[in-house]
């Protein structure tokens, strides 16, 4: 089978201008997705035994409060504003796949390697996308093959650059980019035969200029689509398709509804008690003790976040009053049961003067939905910590 | 040179292993193995075998429109393109897929995403027309 390729635009320029788009901007995918899971702190993230792939292990900080927003909002927004990237990046080169496997061992296992690279991207692209869309087709854990395959397209990704760039930059050089963004249709010509320059092609029906305006315009779209997740006010409403872009009348997101959560209303009712070990407190004994205001983020693993004012006593007296004032760790529990039911926070988690026990958010008690009678809120602390109907903490000297 | 990049294939094909080992080294997701497979596998052809074919068809049709003193063609590819993106990526709230977990997670169904999409896909598609009746009528004036 002899396929005709027939773009006049694809060429290694083209191909070398979305190859240094993604170049720059994946790393930082790359880096925020493997940040996501130091964050989750010592011994908690999904999958736990990642063996020695993994970026060195710190304590994920409380400052700044906005860290893990920027840094999650990051991964989730950009790994969606890439796709049209991608998508293109794919199209430039697709010639290539169509090509006989080379005689020569070693370059037949490099496009090998091709497999890592694209499957992993593609395999990520869509997880992800399912993911924050709560759409579980797949049926695997969405953990374990998300961290897999970003450490199978990582592999893919390391040697396609090495092995590349060279390429690239003379790809980059070969055209004045300047000339590219000035040349309408009516001059555009095919690039010098080349790999990937079709032999006869069509005539253009669009510019180089207007191919890159084509998938940036693309990028912009989805991102138009996107940033609403992570803003709050009226302007969340522009991430029309995406669930974060949606709240319930005068609320604010939620990952979880206390009706999902199954918990039985009575035993977040008048006689919830707080466990401290040492001691028990009814929640008219918590509103008792000194309360603290924080204007702290919700920010999700899945990228949405939230700001808003919440009222509480800090994590860091309820240390002190069960007799731990500089605890080691505190592992909270929540009533709800389940594999998010508890987290452990470090140190400077507890000890931050922002870290709350919180009753109140934005003037009013906290609804069942937003974890009534307690939820813990800490700076920076990824969401799906953020324990909410707490049940128990217990400090850890 | 040749050693040299046989020396990086392994390299990436070590790594690549060893991030396998890590769904091996875990007995719970055993099972699913076979299925993360096949969605590796499947991402690709489904890209290679299906998508790219479809678009290339539906792209060679759309050269053939009419080309006039303005041509079509670019005003009918780019809402086109918007429309197949953006169904590509909110796939799962257009065809109302993960309504319970959605639920769950949110406390809202997923009844509005349909809409919403088809109202964008009207205004890009609305926008790309009313952007060529301008060219078209221009071109006019300037020519008569
Ligand atoms: C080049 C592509 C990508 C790479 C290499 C990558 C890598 C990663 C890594 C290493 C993690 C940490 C997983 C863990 O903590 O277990 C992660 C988390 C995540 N990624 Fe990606 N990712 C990519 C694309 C995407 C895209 C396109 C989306 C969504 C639109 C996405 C959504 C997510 C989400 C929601 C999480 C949080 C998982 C959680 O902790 O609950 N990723 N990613």
């Amino acid at each position: 089978m002899r396929i005709r390729w027939r773009s006049p635009i694809r060429g290694p320029w083209l191909t070398s201008v979305l190859g240094l788009v993604l170049l720059c901007s994946l790393p930082v995918v790359i880096l925020t997705g493997l940040l996501d899971w130091v964050a989750y702190g010592p011994g908690q993230a999904i999958p736990a035994d990642v063996g020695v792939l993994h970026l060195p292990l710190f304590d994920w900080p409380t400052r700044p409060s906005w860290l893990f927003r920027l840094t999650q909002g990051l991964h989730v927004g950009l790994g969606i504003v890439l796709v049209p990237v991608v998508l293109a990046k794919l199209w430039s080169v697709i010639p290539k796949l169509f090509t006989a496997l080379p005689r020569n061992p070693v370059k037949a296992a490099e496009r090998a390697t091709l497999v890592l690279l694209v499957g992993g991207i593609l395999f990520e692209i869509v997880t992800g996308l399912l993911n924050v869309q709560y759409d579980y087709v797949f049926g695997f854990s969405f953990y374990a093959a998300h961290y897999t395959g970003a450490w199978v397209f990582t592999a893919g990704l390391v040697l396609h650059v090495v092995l590349r760039f060279p390429a690239m930059v003379r790809g980059l050089r070969s055209r004045s980019f300047r000339g590219e963004l000035r040349t309408p249709l009516a001059q555009t010509r095919p690039e010098p035969p080349a790999d990937l320059v079709a032999p006869e092609p069509d005539r253009p029906t669009m510019s180089r200029r207007g191919a890159l305006a084509l998938v940036g315009g693309g990028s912009l779209l989805l991102a138009g689509l996107t940033v609403g997740q992570t803003l709050d006010g009226p302007l969340r409403a522009t991430a029309l398709l995406l669930p974060r872009g949606r709240t319930l009348p005068g609320d604010f997101p939620v990952n979880r509804t206390f009706a999902a959560s199954r918990i039985d209303p009575a035993a977040v009712g008048s006689g919830w008690q707080l466990d401290l070990g040492s001691l028990q407190l009814t929640r008219e004994q918590l509103a008792a003790l000194p309360q603290h205001t924080a204007a702290l983020p919700i920010a999700c693993v899945e990228g949405w976040s939230t700001r808003q004012t919440w009222v509480g006593v800090r994590l860091r007296d309820l240390a002190a009053l069960a007799g731990v004032p500089a605890p080691e760790s505190a592992l909270v529990t929540s009533v709800e049961e389940g594999p998010f039911a508890r987290a452990s926070l470090t140190r400077a988690q507890v000890l931050d003067p922002e870290a709350l026990l919180a009753l109140r958010v934005n003037g009013a008690d906290l609804t069942p939905d937003h974890g009534f009678p307690a939820r813990v809120v800490v700076p920076a602390l990824p969401g799906v910590h953020c324990t909410k109907w707490v049940r128990a903490m217990e400090f850890r000297a | 040179m040749t050693g040299l990049r046989a020396v990086g294939v392994l390299a990436c094909l070590t790594l690549g292993a060893s991030a396998a080992t890590i769904v091996v080294r875990d007995p719970t997701l055993h099972p699913s193995i076979p299925w993360m497979l096949a969605w590796f596998a499947g991402a690709l052809l489904l890209h290679d075998l299906v998508l790219f074919p479809l678009y290339a068809a539906v792209d060679r049709a759309l050269v053939r429109l009419p080309t006039g003193p303005v041509p079509l063609v670019n005003h009918v590819r780019v809402p086109l393109l918007g429309a197949g993106l953006t169904l590509l990526v909110h796939l799962p709230g257009i065809i109302r897929q993960g309504g319970p977990v959605h639920l769950g997670a949110t406390g809202l169904d997923q009844t509005p995403y349909l809409a919403r999409w088809l109202w964008l896909v009207l205004a890009m598609a609305g926008a790309s027309a009313l952007l060529w009746v301008v060219r078209v009528t221009r071109r006019s004036v300037a020519g008569g």
